[in-house]
């Protein structure tokens, strides 16, 4: 056919055409802008009103970056230094830096401690976070809590040490009945921690050495991000298991306990975080046994533990409602009472269906610990606007700090929720 | 559970109380019952035992006393001789004030930068993320101080003063101060009621328009042109109210006397920190809702309208946005719900909310802390309640219809 073709006509082509660049316009970075950003006129006019925004950040901030001063006593120093050339006084962050960060709690020998508890949290993180790790470290993770708060609030060894007997006399408790029934390990354990702490206390008030081998530190006086963390980390940890009790409490069938669940979920969701902080000031002091004097960050604690617990007992609740019925139903065909079927099968799916809502939770609650700097507790917010602003040498130096906590916050910020990403990408079981 | 075996008939014995599952549920909830009753009689009986010592009693009188302090911007009248009910009141209309200027600011900035998100632009997708992400995570107090410290380093009164003025006036019209923003005010003399009355019923007018153009199009299949009619009777019917009541309506354009701007309306430092912060950081928040909705929208749909040869626009507005509308707007009346929350946090900025007024000064002043602290929580109680209600509605009557 095609020789016929061929002689058919003056002039066929016998060889291919070697192949030919495309044109410029069609590859390279000439069509990636032609397509991402010129394609047509109105994307144009956003591109350009975009790259001018861009410009006018840009060469505002980098001077400013740039050109600051870092090793000057006061703002008067670091004007003269500046000299009116466009630049940052960085230097109120090297000289306050223990001040932002630590508080007022520690003389200047004594800052590894909060360092030390600070490095050691990722050491007892780290096996929670990723499940890769050899799960031995679990047992550090356990004992981190009593470690952190003896480094950070110091005083008498014993204190955390009773506190911990008193967790492992419960968990061996629990773990002798909980053959028998969970509900029975469960108040049996809780029992024998309480009784171990009673004892605990007249001990260790009757061996409180003199001399302590770290000096005992006042809450009052802790301060700084290190502030922001103990309450974040403490209250998210404490919060999770009452969400989740808060939320099989709020799906269960017994209408008195689910009530009690709602009208406490309800109640705390419906109320801005603040006015729970004013509670934690001045009005819990009322409903505790006369005389008694409570530490204003262990108020501050339960309150923003009890705001956060309601929050994610609601997260919680929608992974257990997402579950598929046949999931409850399959647990109780195979015999499993309540508490198995739980542990065992519902709760791990749930827990796994609410990952994003509870890290969003955790990075909120984390955001609203600055809160208490209304209540004139010194974080790291209250103490850029009380002592470090308030003061003379510093009295006018607005963006460094505010630049450093906007900084602080949204790197932690920003890396749990990668985090979180990334966790859902490893659990996500279904294949897509 | 239980029904695999008949359960043994008879006697009800005591050890059934915690081994039956029929009756082991009645036997938690007293339990719980009892532990929650004890709990808080425990409580009540510390609270009028410190109340006791304290030499207090629970009483609202000193609602009807005089406050005995002032309020910066007050929408109602106020004097430092009004009760602390009136400071509450103050207090309640500025927190619903800043609340409703930021949830619609809020709205129009998280719409446009979750759209823009999602736009074909590399730079300016990327752009709107680094807004989103930048304001998401870091604490709103913190932007609400930052934007104070903008507010607060903004020309002073005096810098518009002299020959030639360190600072001039947006258009000649609008003041921007340290202490605040001074716009164009409308001064209504007599008979503006009847234009304002004109302009509302060409707002209706309009709005029965579009419905009977709707309605002839489903009914005869007439397409009814709605956009110069409706432009026609925008502005023709007010504007020729207003030239016949002889021009009713003027503008109170500030201007410097002495040492500060007279006329027009001030927008106080505090209002415009609370309000541009919770609007910048709820926007963000916003911003990934919408975009949330948009890409639930199955591609499908888009596609079908299309074959069905709509254009796009009308595939934008008829097919996704109806659709995504139910994905975005449970989210976006919680975000609502939390900017009135977050402007509880206008006691940082100074900004008389009602947590300033009752939950601050007033408490101070009289110490009811129990009492101040309870009326704050019930008024923010009621208002999600109410919110929450709203949303219950509106879930209902946008829920699939599954047969």
């Amino acid at each position: 056919m095609s020789d016929t073709h061929a002689h058919a006509v003056a002039f066929v082509r016998t060889d291919q055409l070697p192949q030919q660049a495309p044109p410029v316009t069609a590859a390279g970075p000439v069509k990636w802008v032609r397509e991402n950003l010129f394609s047509n006129i109105p994307y144009s006019i956003l591109t350009l009103v975009a790259i001018y925004c861009i410009y006018a950040i840009l060469s505002g901030f980098l001077p400013w970056l740039f050109g600051g001063v870092w090793d000057t006593n006061n703002i008067r120093e670091c004007r003269e230094v500046l000299d009116g050339a466009p630049g940052g006084c960085f230097s109120v962050l090297t000289e306050r830096w223990n001040q932002l960060i630590f508080g007022i709690a520690y003389d200047r020998a004594e800052y590894w401690r909060p360092t030390l508890a600070f490095v050691l949290l990722f050491v007892a993180v780290a096996p929670v976070l990723f499940n890769k790790l050899p799960s031995q470290m679990l047992i550090f993770t356990g004992l981190y809590p009593f470690v952190a708060f003896y480094l950070i609030w110091g005083g008498t060894i014993f204190a955390p040490i009773m506190a911990l007997l008193g967790f492992v006399m419960g968990y061996l408790v629990y773990s002798r009945l909980v053959a028998s029934s969970f509900a029975a390990g469960f108040f049996g354990g809780v029992a024998a921690a309480a009784i171990t702490w009673w004892i605990g206390g007249f001990v260790v008030g009757a061996i409180t050495p003199e001399q302590t081998f770290l000096e005992a530190v006042p809450s009052r006086d802790i301060g700084g991000f290190m502030l922001n963390m103990i309450l974040g980390v403490v209250c998210v940890s404490l919060s999770l298991p009452i969400g989740i009790a808060l939320a099989l409490g709020r799906q269960s069938d017994m209408p008195i306990i689910k009530w009690i669940c709602v009208v406490f979920i309800e109640f705390v969701r419906g109320v801005p975080l603040i006015t729970l902080l004013f509670v934690a000031n001045v009005v819990l002091a009322y409903f505790l046994p006369p005389g008694t004097n409570f530490d204003l960050i262990l108020r501050v604690i339960i309150m923003i533990t009890m705001f956060s617990a309601a929050y994610i007992a609601e997260v919680i609740r929608g992974g257990l409602a997402a579950l598929p019925r046949g999931q409850y139903e399959a647990a109780d065909s195979l015999g499993l009472d309540y508490a198995q079927a739980m542990r065992l099968i519902i709760l791990p799916q749930a827990l796994k269906i609410s990952i994003p809502g509870i890290v969003n939770v955790a990075v909120g609650l984390f955001k609203d610990t600055v809160l208490v700097s209304v209540i004139s507790m010194f974080d790291l917010v209250g103490m850029i606007r009380g002592p470090i602003l308030s003061s003379t040498d510093w009295n006018g130096v607005y963006w460094e700090l505010w630049a450093f906590a906007i900084l602080l916050f949204f790197v932690v910020c920003y890396g749990i929720s990668q985090y979180s990403q990334w966790l859902e990408r490893q659990l996500a079981t279904d294949h897509r | 559970m239980t029904t695999m075996t008949d359960p043994p008939q008879g006697t009800f014995r005591l050890s059934m109380l915690i081994n039956d599952t029929r009756y082991r549920s009645y036997t938690f909830q007293f339990i719980a019952l009892i532990v929650l009753i004890a709990a808080l009689a425990y409580l009540m009986s510390n609270l009028f035992a410190n109340l006791a010592a304290a030499g207090l009693n629970i009483s609202y009188n000193f609602l009807g006393e005089p406050a005995g302090y002032d309020v910066q911007q007050t929408l109602i009248e106020y004097t430092s001789q009004s009760t602390h009910l009136r400071a509450a009141w103050v207090g309640i209309i500025n927190t619903l004030l800043v609340a409703f200027m930021a949830c619609v600011t809020a709205t129009i900035l998280g719409v446009i930068a979750g759209v823009l998100r999602l736009s074909k632009n590399w730079l300016v997708s990327k752009l709107m993320s680094a807004y989103v992400e930048a304001f998401r995570n870091v604490p709103v107090l913190v932007w609400i101080l930052v934007i104070n410290t903008v507010v607060i380093s903004m020309p002073a009164p005096r810098a518009y003063r002299g020959e030639t003025p360190d600072a001039e006036m947006l258009f000649g019209l609008i003041a921007y101060t340290n202490r605040g923003i001074y716009i164009p005010a409308p001064t209504f003399g007599p008979g503006a009621w009847l234009v304002v009355l004109v302009f509302l019923a060409s707002i209706a007018g309009i709005f029965f328009l579009r419905r009977y153009a709707v309605k002839q199009l489903f009914d005869h299949g007439r397409v009814v042109k709605t956009f110069w009619p409706s432009v026609g009777i925008f502005f023709v019917p007010t504007l020729l109210a207003y030239f016949v009541m002889g021009s009713p309506i003027g503008v109170d354009i500030p201007a410097l006397a002495g040492f500060n701007f007279q006329g027009g309306t001030q927008i106080g430092r505090p209002l415009i920190a609370l309000w541009l912060a919770l609007s910048i950081y709820t926007g963000a928040f916003i911003a990934e809702n919408v975009r949330a909705g948009i890409q639930a929208v199955n591609k499908g749909q888009t596609e079908a309208a299309s074959s069905l040869g709509l254009r796009p626009g009308r595939v934008m507005n008829l097919v996704v946005l109806p659709q995504a509308l139910r994905v975005i707007i449970p989210p976006l009346i919680s975000q609502f719900l939390n900017i009135t929350k977050n402007s509880s946090l206008a006691i940082a900025v100074g900004y008389a909310d009602v947590t300033a007024t009752l939950g601050g000064i007033t408490l101070n002043q009289t110490g009811r802390a129990i009492e101040c602290i309870l009326l704050l929580m019930a008024f923010y109680l009621t208002i999600s309640l109410l919110i929450s209600a709203v949303m219950n509605v509106y879930n209902k009557s946008v829920s699939l219809k599954e047969r």
